[in-house]
């Protein structure tokens, strides 16, 4: 059986990058992508935008992760494709990984793993839409799939439902090529896309959004006909008189993502009720020793990016992992948060370079982010606004607070007055 | 005066225009290029454009591309007309150019993938 240092799972971005930085500091690496190429979903993400941070370019998806795979071509990691993981068992202080695909089952032992399995869409399923079942309800994935991977187009006149930034995106490429989209309805009051992606995906090529909007019904026996809409209220129940039947061949579904974890869940990792992802600490390591998550596994993120970064944080931490026991501290924050990554510290490992990702609740205003530690306020950051579609993080240094186990830490959002 | 959003970042930021004779006054832009951003809005919006076009390679039946720069928002369409006539019968590799100084716009059209070397 081959052992490993690091076995990463996932071969998107953040396995990439995290299987990069792991081989960086000596650790030997085998990485595991089920699909027959690496780059995960960037493979399809054919728009431009990505890399704005990184290489300070506007790269394409596939242009800004396989700039990550050539790098990984010139490490000495090992990776397969086509290759499923089917069952992690703990034994000692090692994992022992089951393999399948077309060469049979097999094995190999880990001292450490990164999930890096992503995120997947909700689906028309999880969004209880009444009606028929109908050919021609897809996620915006999905369509995405069809037009930029195999070139079919899956819709000649569509609605899209929801304002995720992949509907929003799906809304533009699929107007571009020739097809009509009736327009994009949200049930939320707001947007749920990046501002960015209003205008320049929709505004730009006068798609219309309706907001607190949703679908109720759709028609169709083999291939869908059309839907029917109506407003919502604050409870976002439809209001009755406000539907409206459209005729269109395709629904498109931009409802939201979910992280990926059923391999955590078969390891019996706790997950955070809020990201849906495991709760880690500022190593982003899980709460199972030696089994760290990154990427949107962790939580979706909304650029690629901040995947790359946190990626190489886990993958960094995984090769570097000690088996020291861990001291840890929970990050409490008020109910303004929607959430805050990671959730946990540990202050048996480097405090000097803390990084936390979160997400405000609410559309808010010029605000103070502050962290309080035992109650005394350690250290105040001011944004303009706060969007939670807009992801935000902050870096701090703990290392002179003298924290102990039983110190509390404390984030805050706070109006500027 | 006219309010738009920035697109050059994520920031997203919420800009205020308004033209004084022959200067325009740009408000809530973070960056230098917000106000690049908004002036050029103002007198000759351009856009970058991401699509695919078709191969003759039954693995890749479609190729990412992207300009290599912004072209007039107008030509948007042209643009896409050109494009979803060619066919790639070569394995052409990420960067390289598919259609030189497209529309007279002196901006390129480039493949954003290396899929048809590597295989998929």
């Amino acid at each position: 059986m081959n052992r490993y240092d690091v076995v990463v799972i996932g071969g998107g971005p953040a396995g990439v990058a995290a299987a990069d930085a792991a081989d960086k500091q000596g650790a030997s690496v085998f990485l595991i992508e089920r699909e027959a190429r690496l780059g995960g979903i960037l493979k399809q993400c054919i728009h431009d935008g990505f890399g704005l941070i990184r290489f300070k370019e506007k790269l394409s998806g596939p242009e800004y992760v396989e700039r990550y795979i050539d790098m990984l071509k010139e490490t000495k990691v090992e990776y397969v494709t086509l290759t499923f993981v089917c069952d992690i068992q703990k034994i000692d202080e090692k994992y022992i990984l089951s393999l399948v695909n077309r060469k049979g089952i097999s094995q190999i032992e880990a001292k450490t793993i990164v999930l890096a399995t992503g995120c997947r869409e909700r689906t028309a399923k999880q969004v209880f839409i009444q009606g028929t079942r109908p050919a021609g309800v897809f996620t915006a994935g999905t369509a995405q799939y069809h037009v930029n991977i195999l070139g079919k187009m899956p819709a000649k006149k569509c609605v899209i439902l929801g304002s995720g930034d992949i509907g929003l995106i799906m809304a533009r490429r699929l107007t571009l090529e020739g097809a009509e989209v009736e327009g994009v309805y949200e049930i939320k009051p707001s947007p749920s896309g990046l501002t960015r992606n209003i205008a320049q995906c929709l505004n730009d090529y006068d798609i219309p959004l309706y907001l607190s909007h949703t679908v109720t019904r759709v028609f169709g026996e083999d291939r869908l006909e059309a839907v029917e809409v109506a407003k919502v209220d604050e409870k976002m129940c439809p209001i009755k008189g406000t539907e409206r039947v459209i005729k269109c061949d395709a629904l498109i579904l931009s409802v939201g993502l979910i992280p990926e974890n059923e391999v955590a869940d078969s390891l019996d990792i706790p997950l955070d009720w809020r990201t849906k992802g495991a709760i880690v600490d500022q190593t982003l390591m899980t709460m199972r020793d030696g089994i760290f998550s990154c990427g949107n596994a962790l939580h979706v993120n909304d650029l690629v990016d901040y995947v790359s970064e946190g990626a190489e944080i886990a993958g960094e931490n995984a090769a570097l992992y000690s088996q020291k026991k861990r001291a840890l501290i929970d990050i409490e924050i008020d109910n303004r948060f929607l959430y805050i990554v990671p959730q946990k510290i540990d202050i048996n490992a480097p405090i000097d370079k803390i990084k936390v990702y979160f997400r405000s609740k609410d559309d808010l205003d010029d605000v103070n982010l502050s962290v309080y530690i035992d109650n005394r306020k350690f250290r105040t950051k001011r944004f303009s606004h706060l969007r939670p579609p807009e992801m935000e993080s902050m870096l701090f240094n703990l290392a002179n607070e003298n924290l102990s186990e039983q110190s509390k830490i404390k984030f805050c959002i706070e109006d500027r007055k | 005066m006219k309010e738009l959003v920035c697109i050059v970042c994520p920031n997203g930021c919420r800009l205020q225009v308004s033209q004084k004779g022959e200067e325009f006054e740009v408000m809530g832009a973070k960056c230098p290029k917000g106000k690049e951003y908004a002036i050029n809005e103002m007198t000759d919006p351009r856009r970058s454009i991401a699509t695919t076009v078709r191969t003759i390679f039954k693995e890749c039946p479609v190729l990412p591309v992207r300009t290599k720069g912004d072209i007039p928002k107008d030509k948007i369409f042209a643009l896409m007309e050109i494009i979803n006539k060619i066919v790639i019968d070569k394995k052409i590799k990420r960067g390289d150019v598919i259609l030189p100084n497209v529309l007279d716009s002196g901006v390129d059209v480039i493949a954003t993938s290396s899929m048809l070397q590597n295989g998929r």
